[in-house]
């Protein structure tokens, strides 16, 4: 049970003035239950990436692997793979059309050929894994507030039960504690249910804490991949193409370089004031 | 998916064309399309093939482009010039099929008019090409200018032309990224019965049209915060002011007018199509 990507190319608009080669010689390989972040600068094809997990942009060139199975191949069935293989877009208020919000979950379940009665477990499941509160679930999506929209709009993927969720950007456009609550409710949803979880942001500071594994886009290729600690260590090329190492980052490189002997690889504030505090114990005990 | 529609669309490149003046340009494709249609010698074509050649070299614009435009117009075309090679009496007859003959005239009006629509696409899709849409309006307020003594709204009408414009690439990448969230969610676009393919636009058309009216609520929005209240005493940050270049440019049509029109006027009769 994984993904995997072999040598992808993809070229917007082959062949005219508004040729764009975006995604370029990108492999890389996701297990089941993985929670990833793509991380990269707007315009270095994070989208464009993950569009080809489930199938939505075919790769000019290049293979694409689901449990082992050539998703290229003549006759694959790409809706039972749009069905496990959840994308929820940037802004997916944007899509939401229903009069209601739970009719409007339930579309994703129901073009699946689910009973009616099965559409309505899955919605009403669904709505619950974001945090939706019932006393809204018959209110039109479009009197909702941002957050709210939003939860609604992830729920609406969520409904399909699927394998893999993809997330792009979910907390763009939110002020800072919508911003937390739903990454919170992600990271909950990964423990819950088992589910790889891709996320995909700009804000380093967003997913540090919550993902076990980072990969970084550059002008369409893949530039970092690993743990957390390992791509912060590379916090200087980080910095070179646009984005920043948690602060944390700096913090402990900059006590290093004066001189006081601290791990750096630390990557959430907590971690870093437990070093911090371990190290001057350390230290005031050996004066 | 929507987005390879190429007719009426702008190619970006640096070229003289480019950079001449949007008034220029329209007065010149208009002069050019209107000398199509009053000659009628193969001279004369000859200049305006020279002519159009020329416009394409110096535009930058790859050949390929053009002719691509030309192909969603290939129907009407043919059709035109069918009927034109049918139902056009005179001259000896060259073929007979009992019900319907061809004649020399027939034949010579059917080639020509093929030769005027191609050149009249090719003609204005090359000022598409090279003027932006934002341009193309702005021209087209300063020639309509005068209208205004009549109490023709001439600004109101190319501002709104220019927000439409402005607004088609924005609600077909809009369509684009609905459409695939919707596939997204297990929509199914495409099999079906007519009845079954119209519900099914259901969920693109109404977060459209969300969207449309959002864009239009915001942009009514920030024009008025910023005091616009229509044309009067409007002043623009980059007036449309003619260069040498512009000179020349005209320089050049009125060249090629005068070339046709003596051409058409004094060449030897058998040169002449009617
Ligand atoms: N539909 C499209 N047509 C043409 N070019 C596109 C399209 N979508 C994205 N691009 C271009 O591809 C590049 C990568 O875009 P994208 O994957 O959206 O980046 P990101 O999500 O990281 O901001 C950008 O340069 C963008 O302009
Ligand atoms: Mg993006």
């Amino acid at each position: 049970m994984s993904i995997r990507l072999e040598h992808i190319n993809y070229i917007y608009s082959q062949g005219s003035a508004y040729e764009k080669h975006a995604l370029k010689d990108v492999s890389l390989e996701i297990p089941q239950g993985q929670f990833v972040g793509i991380i990269g600068h707007t315009g270095s094809g994070k989208s464009t990436l993950i569009q080809h997990l489930n199938g939505l942009l075919i790769a000019s060139s290049g293979a694409l692997y689901y449990n082992g199975q050539n998703i290229y191949q003549d006759k694959y069935d790409m809706k039972s793979l749009r069905s496990q293989v959840g994308l929820v877009f940037q802004y997916p208020e944007h899509q939401l059309f229903e009069v209601d919000v739970f009719t409007d979950v339930c579309f994703g379940p129901k073009n699946q050929g689910l009973s009616k009665q099965e559409c309505e477990i899955r919605a009403k499941e669904a709505l619950e894994l974001v945090g939706f509160p019932e006393k809204h679930y018959s209110q039109s999506p479009f009197e909702l507030s941002g957050g709210q929209k939003r939860r609604a709009a992830i729920a609406g993927v969520l409904a399909m039960r699927p394998k893999v969720l993809v997330l792009d950007e979910p907390t763009a456009g939110l002020d800072p504690k919508g911003r937390d609550d739903i990454l919170d409710q992600i990271a909950q949803l990964h423990g819950q249910t088992g589910m790889t979880v891709i996320l995909v942001s700009h804000s380093m500071e967003d997913i540090a804490r919550y993902v076990e594994r980072i990969i970084v886009m550059n002008k369409g290729t893949k530039m970092l991949d690993g743990a957390p600690r390992e791509v912060f260590s590379h916090y200087r090329e980080l910095e070179q193409v646009g984005l920043a190492a948690p602060q944390v980052t700096y913090i402990m490189h900059g006590l290093k370089e004066r001189g006081i002997d601290v791990r750096t690889d630390a990557t959430t504030v907590e971690e870093a004031a437990e070093e911090i505090s371990g190290t001057l114990h350390f230290l005031r005990g050996h004066r | 998916m929507i987005r390879d529609i190429t007719i009426g669309q702008y190619y970006p490149a640096k070229s003289c064309i480019h950079r001449l003046d949007p008034r220029v340009k329209i007065v010149s494709t208009l002069l050019f399309l209107i000398s199509l249609f009053v000659q009628n010698s193969l001279l004369g074509y000859a200049a305006a093939t020279v002519f159009l050649g020329g416009v394409i070299r110096a535009s930058r614009v790859p050949l390929k482009f053009i002719v691509k435009g030309l192909k969603a117009v290939v129907m009407l075309l043919m059709f035109t010039v069918v009927m034109q090679l049918f139902l056009t009496k005179g001259g000896d007859v060259l073929a007979d099929f009992r019900i319907f003959e061809i004649t020399e005239k027939g034949l010579r009006t059917a080639v020509f008019m093929a030769v005027r629509l191609i050149y009249l696409i090719i003609g204005s899709s090359i000022m598409t090409f090279t003027t932006t849409p934002n341009a193309l309006t702005d021209g087209m307020e300063s020639l309509l200018r005068p209208l205004n003594r009549f109490q023709v709204p001439v600004h109101e009408v190319a501002m709104m032309m220019s927000i439409a414009l402005r607004f088609i690439p924005i609600l077909l990448e809009e369509t684009d990224k609905i459409m695939k969230a919707q596939i997204a969610r297990g929509a199914d676009l495409e099999s079906g019965n007519i009845i079954q393919r119209t519900k099914a636009m259901v969920p693109i058309l109404v977060p459209l049209f969300v969207s449309a009216f959002r864009r239009a609520n915001d942009l009514a929005m920030a024009m008025e915060s910023r005091c616009y209240n229509g044309g009067e005493n409007r002043t623009r940050m980059k007036p449309l002011v003619y260069k040498t270049g512009d000179y020349m440019a005209y320089a050049v049509t009125v060249i090629y007018l005068t070339a046709t029109f003596v051409l058409g006027r004094f060449v030897p009769f058998h040169l002449w199509i009617f």
